[in-house]
């Protein structure tokens, strides 16, 4: 691949992303209003049988607290069940390679990995879950997970952008929209075009091939196409093999990876345009776009300078054309990895093409502060768009807001202490739970035990687990066998962290907010459209996010990225 | 700028600049005279650096030490406990009980006592800037207090007859006697007599004030206040202690200051960014144990203390102790902070026409020929009819008519144009206008006798010399004595000229009509520039008047208002304030009258006159002691500028931190790590003068930015997407790029006399 290609690449998928930014923007908020969709024919007899199924009055709104325990019960209920399901998984159909009992707490981390939308894997899904597991427990996780994320951004926007409605939605009514109108559409067309493309989806046993040399090699199959598309879709992450998107049974050519990238960007931009017309000004999602969409493509060009060059330590005997290939597919090359692990951490999407532990330190920085900005550009699906605005948009607007000489207001209602502290607690949260469970880590055996490098590296490759856990990303710097007690619990206590601690604070955010007397806009009015505001949400963002993590950046990537030079490597 | 400058037009008022920071000249003035006199009074403070203030804030600083003053500011508050950690640390290892780690950077008692000085000094530095503001708070109440010493008053017993009390013993209800010479014991109002009040004490203003009952604008009194003249019956309506002195006192001195709910957040904000850095320099310490680095208390602390947002939070309180002290200097009284804030957040502001917008009195603005009448004609005959004509109405008359006579002369000589300003647009204001009686202007001699104003004629007029009769007066009036038929011009013109909300006063001379004067109701100069300027800040002017629409539309056309609202009873004023604030505004208002006090009260941001009633005194949540109502635009600023200081200097603190990073983290880890010094983008000498300069540059910058806290960031009427872009090139971007500038000039002083 040449960088040619890789730029033509990256453009056309920029440029796919802002063609169908509007029109999917505007069609999720109407689904999510309730309007009349084309689907409404086949779909609105299904969704009101879930909802007499399920005892829903689905003209009854929830107030914040109310939206917030459905959530809870919805995402606790699920890691139960989740979590039995694994537990007894040789017992139940659809087992055709008989895998055993997944061990408590390896069950218990992905119980809450697939519920909290992060996939943080512990184990190579084709030796340790069934086919039923896979399918109708990760792959109905992938679809209600990212469904949620989605319902608590809506209902934090409805909170932003109410006027006079103290409620903010009905979570169950949000959760069954986001899924059949969306999530289950999109995920079925895209699972039939990849597919087309070969990739598999068979419910066969393993095949059990003969290879030239004489040896026997097992090589699994599975319903993959399916949980692939929303894989993406719902930026779950959470691969049907091991190797992840790098396996060509899931991601076998150009093609599917570059479908794959659209996918996994598609739904988090949109959103922001649903946020523009919910507050009834689309420059105002537009405003949120270009601070995503401007990070994502700066942390792009960075990686990819980072990966195109060669080891700087090999000998000049070793062509240095391709770039640094150690740990990527030679289908994908050096760009398109790097540009994917961009789109996938940038996304609180986790699936990888390529191996984040291989690339070099600052192709690594990149993924790795990508996570630690919060999953904000454009982050996962509904908690991209609802950490921006708790993170960039709420915090941005308190600080320099001051600065025009008015109580600081975002969309005509007032920031005031209560929607401060929640916005600082979420910060603190995710800030709290990514450093003290890295710290914990890096000055204990069960933490420095599991580590495949020594030294910096080893440094960021707990940092990386922590943060990846905690963004509800999933993607691993590898290297760390993570598959000990210690990392799958701690993770999982800092996946819980992650997501539930931010979610609240936003349901809260969203309450207070709804309640609120909306002023009327005015020249003295802060401006949150426009180059000044995307600079200064972008300033924010980069700058906490910068402020909390640099040291511990600066131990890990940074430092071996200084190392590297002087030629020592770990 | 006050009402002043306004009134006489001498101002160059609005070009967008308001500045607020002067305060009342006026006051101050009046004030320094009223101590002139008395030795050993406190002075009142006029710079920031003032140095009997500076010196008086020394030691109260160090008062507010104690750590269960401190906790109420946690930022502060884990600078203290840090500056007392490494302190201990300091003793510990220069007792040799503790020792650092091999290779432990910053491990030398030397280094650490100049740590735990520099910390201490940070502290120092907070609450000095506080104990400033407070300080200047009350050197201004103590001028105040004075005034308001113990007096006697007379209080009248059922019986009829007075008993004499300390004014201490007054209560609400009481009636009081004061008489010429006394001072008012408390406030009150007047509800029998009428005498002249000097309220030099509260208004800086020296000319007496007339005081009677059942008036809505003079019926009050504050207590301090001296008679001039005459005697007053007063019924007291505040208790020792709730007066306006005491309250004013109270409220400058800072002591009763509630944190505004902005303050609030912003605490919010801060201690939550405080925790994330304590987060961040606690976890160091394993992630240096993982990479073989011992990093000891001091450094950590070292780091600690730069990153959190000591700047704002160190100035905090004196921004807003300041920012109300400024109102105060701009003699309005704030009945709280959050009044203030309120202010700058206010987008709508009702103002009424008359007394605010326009000076409520008619006066001439143009003198208009009648067909086949020469100009100086109808010019000559009108000025003799005015020049005995002492009201403000002939006074304006006589000076138009000067003024365009010089004109037609083609002469710009003073002795025809006596007292005129030259240049001036608009019709001569009678606020220091010529003393006509003294004039020898021309034509005075030719008055023989003077006719003047009968309600029964509606004309008043002037007999010459020769025998001619000159009158003016209503139009219909002038027309009935005419010879023969009037002329239709005449009845069309002064239609003209009522239409347009003026009066026309017709002008006759034996008989035969020569003109008409329009008299109108004349805008303050300078008012449109003032409109033009809070239409940028994005707030809209609406004249409140009973006058009839078509009147209103054109004097609010002259003005420059946004909009109108014409016939206005005072519950129409309540009724719009509502209707605003449910379409999301906040409105803005003055007030006087009784019956203002509902929509007053109504208003996000009430300003009432003192000259009001006290109904309406009560219902404001600012009083302005000069009863100049355009001064509400100076409080919209006062507010604004507030909230911009705390901002900016909030936004400047954090950017401070990327630099404070690249100084100390190198330095941390110059033994585990040395390739780090590739982060060393100053180039500081060594990682102990790295830390060292961070933590100085931490401390000065408090005690730098301590005249702007105090002073408030310089606020220019501009919309706010402008005042954003400025704000964030100065305080952001200015912020990032500071400290490098300013740690690096410190390193360089530190390695050069070899402090680390």
């Amino acid at each position: 691949m040449t960088n040619l290609e890789a730029l033509v690449q990256g453009l056309t998928l920029l440029a796919a992303i802002l063609l169908a930014t509007r029109p999917l923007g505007g069609y999720i908020q109407r689904v999510m209003a309730g309007e009349r969709t084309f689907l409404a024919p086949v779909l609105r007899p299904v969704e009101r049988g879930i909802y007499r199924a399920l005892g829903v009055d689905a003209s009854r709104e929830q107030a914040w607290t109310s939206y917030a325990i459905s959530v809870l019960v919805f995402a606790f209920v699920g890691i139960l069940v989740l979590y039995l399901q694994q537990r007894v998984q040789e017992l139940l159909p659809l087992n055709p390679g008989g895998v055993g009992p997944v061990a408590p707490n390896l069950a218990l981390n992905t119980a809450v990995s697939f519920e909290t939308n992060t996939n943080w894997q512990n184990y190579a899904g084709e030796t340790t879950m069934s086919d039923l597991t896979q399918m109708a427990g990760l792959a109905v996780r992938n679809f209600t997970s990212a469904a949620m994320g989605l319902a608590v951004a809506m209902a934090l926007v409805r909170g932003l952008t109410r006027r006079g409605i103290r409620t903010i939605g009905n979570f169950w009514v949000d959760v069954t929209r986001a899924t059949l109108y969306l999530l289950v559409p999109v995920a079925f067309v895209a699972a039939i075009v990849l597919v087309s493309q070969g990739v598999v989806q068979s419910f066969n046993p393993a095949a059990l091939v003969h290879t030239l040399q004489g040896g026997t090699q097992t090589i699994p199959v599975g319903p993959v196409a399916s949980q692939e598309a929303i894989k993406e879709l719902g930026n779950n992450g959470g691969g049907f093999f091991n190797a992840n998107s790098a396996h060509p049974f899931e991601n076998p050519n150009g093609l599917t990876n570059w479908i794959e990238m659209f996918l996994i960007l598609l739904v988090p931009f949109a959103l922001t345009n649903t946020f523009g017309r919910m507050a009834g000004d689309e420059r105002q999602g537009w405003a949120l776009f270009a601070a995503m969409m401007l990070i994502l493509v700066v942390a792009a060009v960075v990686s990819t300078a980072s990966e195109i060059r060669a080891n700087p330590l090999f000998p000049s005997q070793v062509s240095t054309a391709l770039g640094n290939m150690e740990g990527k597919e030679v289908r994908f090359g050096a760009q398109t990895s790097a540009l994917f692990s961009v789109v996938t951490t940038g996304t609180s999407t986790g699936a990888v093409n390529a191996m984040q532990d291989s690339f070099l330190p600052l192709g690594g920085l990149v993924s790795l502060f990508l996570i630690e900005l919060g999953e904000v550009a454009p982050g996962g699906i509904g908690a991209g768009l609802y950490g921006h605005l708790v993170f960039g948009a709420i915090l941005a607007v308190f600080i320099a807001g001051l600065m025009v000489g008015r109580t600081p207001e975002y969309l005509g209602k007032k920031i005031e202490a209560f929607e401060v502290k929640m916005a600082m607690l979420a910060v603190l949260a995710m800030a709290g739970s990514i450093l003290v469970f890295t710290a914990i880590a890096a000055v204990t055996p069960a933490g420095t035990s599991a580590l495949g490098n020594a030294g910096p590296h080893g440094f960021t490759e707990i940092l990386y687990a922590f943060s990846s856990m905690t963004g509800n990303n999933g993607s691993a710097f590898a290297g760390l066998n993570g598959n000990t007690p210690f990392y799958n619990i701690a993770g999982a206590v800092a996946m819980l962290i992650g997501r539930f601690a931010e979610i609240i604070p936003a349901l809260a955010i969203a309450g207070s907010m709804a309640g609120k007397r909306a002023v009327a806009p005015s020249l003295g009015t802060f401006p949150t459209t426009g180059a000044l505001w995307v600079g200064l949400l972008i300033g924010v963002l980069v700058i906490v996010g910068a402020l909390t993590f640099f040291p511990a950046l600066s131990l890990g990537p940074i430092v071996e990225e200084f190392l590297l030079h002087a030629g020592k490597v770990f | 700028m006050t009402s002043q400058t306004l009134a006489d037009g001498r101002g160059p008022v609005a070009h967008a600049v308001v500045d607020t920071r002067a305060g009342s000249r006026r006051f101050q003035r009046a004030r320094r005279e009223s101590q002139a006199g008395k030795p050993g009074a406190p002075r009142t403070p006029r710079g920031i650096f003032d140095p009997v203030l500076l010196r008086a804030s020394l030691a109260p600083a160090l008062r507010k030490f104690d750590p269960r003053q401190m906790i109420r500011n946690p930022v502060m508050f884990v600078v203290e406990v840090t500056a007392a950690l490494v302190t201990l640390a300091w003793l510990g290892d220069l007792a040799g009980l503790t020792h650092g780690a091999p290779g432990e950077i910053g491990r030398s008692p030397g280094f650490e006592l100049q740590i735990a000085v520099w910390l201490w000094l940070t502290v120092y530095f907070a609450t000095y800037a506080e104990a400033l503001a407070e300080a200047r708070g009350r050197a201004q109440a103590a001028s105040l207090r004075r005034t308001r010493s113990e007096t006697i008053a007379h209080r009248r017993l059922p019986d009829g007859t007075t008993e004499d009390v300390g004014s201490a013993a007054l209560r609400v209800g009481d009636v009081i006697v004061v008489s010429e010479g006394e001072t008012i014991p408390g406030d009150g109002d007047v509800i029998e007599g009428v005498a002249y009040v000097n309220e030099a004490v509260i208004t800086g203003e020296s000319a007496p004030v007339l005081k009677e009952p059942g008036t809505d604008i003079r019926s009050s009194v504050t207590g301090g206040t001296t008679i001039t003249s005459d005697a007053l019956t007063i019924r007291v309506t505040a208790n020792p202690g709730e007066t306006f002195l005491d309250r004013m006192i109270s409220l400058v001195e800072g002591a009763k200051r509630q944190r505004t709910p902005n303050e609030i957040a912003l605490f919010i904000l801060l201690s939550g960014l405080t925790i994330v850095f304590l987060l961040a320099t606690a976890t160091l310490r394993p992630f240096g144990l993982y990479a073989h680095a011992t990093l000891g208390l001091v450094v950590l602390a070292a780091l600690l203390v730069c990153l959190i947002p000591t700047t704002i939070g160190g100035l905090l309180s004196a921004i807003g102790i300041a920012g109300m002290d400024r109102v105060a200097r701009f003699n309005v009284l704030a009945m709280s902070g959050r009044a203030v804030e309120a202010a700058g957040d206010v987008d709508v502001l009702l103002l009424d026409k008359t007394g605010t917008i326009t000076f409520g009195n008619r006066l001439a603005s143009r003198i208009v020929p009648l067909p086949g009448i020469e100009e100086r004609q109808a010019l000559e005959a009108a000025l003799l009819t005015s020049l005995d004509d002492d009201t403000p109405e002939g006074r304006s008359v006589v000076d138009l008519c000067r003024r365009r006579l010089g004109e037609l002369d083609g002469r710009d000589d003073s002795s025809v144009v006596v007292g005129e300003r030259p240049g001036d647009a608009g019709p001569a204001t009678t606020a220091g206008g010529p003393d006509t009686t003294a004039d020898p202007a021309p034509g005075r001699e030719e008055v023989a006798e003077v006719i003047p104003f009968s309600a029964a004629s509606r004309t008043s007029g002037v007999i010459l010399r020769g025998g001619s009769v000159i009158l003016k007066g209503a139009v219909d009036a002038i027309q009935a004595e005419l010879e023969g038929d009037p002329p239709p011009e005449l009845a069309a013109l002064g239609d003209e000229i009522a239409s347009q909300g003026a009066t026309p006063l017709a002008i006759r001379r034996d008989g035969r009509a020569l003109g008409v004067i329009e008299l109108k109701d004349t805008v303050k100069p300078g008012l449109r520039e003032r409109f033009e300027a809070l239409r940028r800040m994005g707030i809209r002017t609406v004249m409140v008047t009973g006058d009839n629409p078509l009147t209103a539309r054109s004097i609010a056309a002259e003005a420059g208002v946004d909009e109108v609202m014409a016939q206005a009873r005072p519950e129409d004023k309540i009724d719009r304030i509502r209707r605003e604030q449910a379409e999301g505004h906040l409105v803005a208002m003055t007030g006087d009258g009784t019956n203002d006090a509902p929509a007053v009260a109504q208003a996000d941001v009430g300003l009432a006159m003192n000259s009001g009633t006290s109904a309406c005194k009560e219902a404001a949540n600012m009083v302005d002691l000069d009863s100049d109502p355009t001064k509400l635009i100076e409080v919209i600023a006062i507010g604004k500028q507030l909230l911009i200081t705390r901002g900016a200097i909030t936004t400047f603190s954090i950017a401070n931190d990327v630099a404070k990073y690249f100084a100390i983290l190198p330095a941390m880890f110059s033994v585990a790590y040395p390739q780090l010094n590739a982060l060393n983008l100053m180039g500081l000498t060594t990682p102990q003068g790295a830390i060292l300069s961070a933590v100085i540059f931490n401390a000065l910058v408090i005690i730098a930015l301590v005249p702007l806290s105090i002073r408030g960031v310089a606020y220019r009427a501009a919309p706010a997407a402008e005042l954003l872009r400025r704000n964030l090139l100065i305080y952001g971007v200015g912020g990032i790029i500071t400290p490098f500038v300013g740690i690096k000039l410190i390193d360089v002083i530190v390695a050069s006399i070899h402090l680390a």
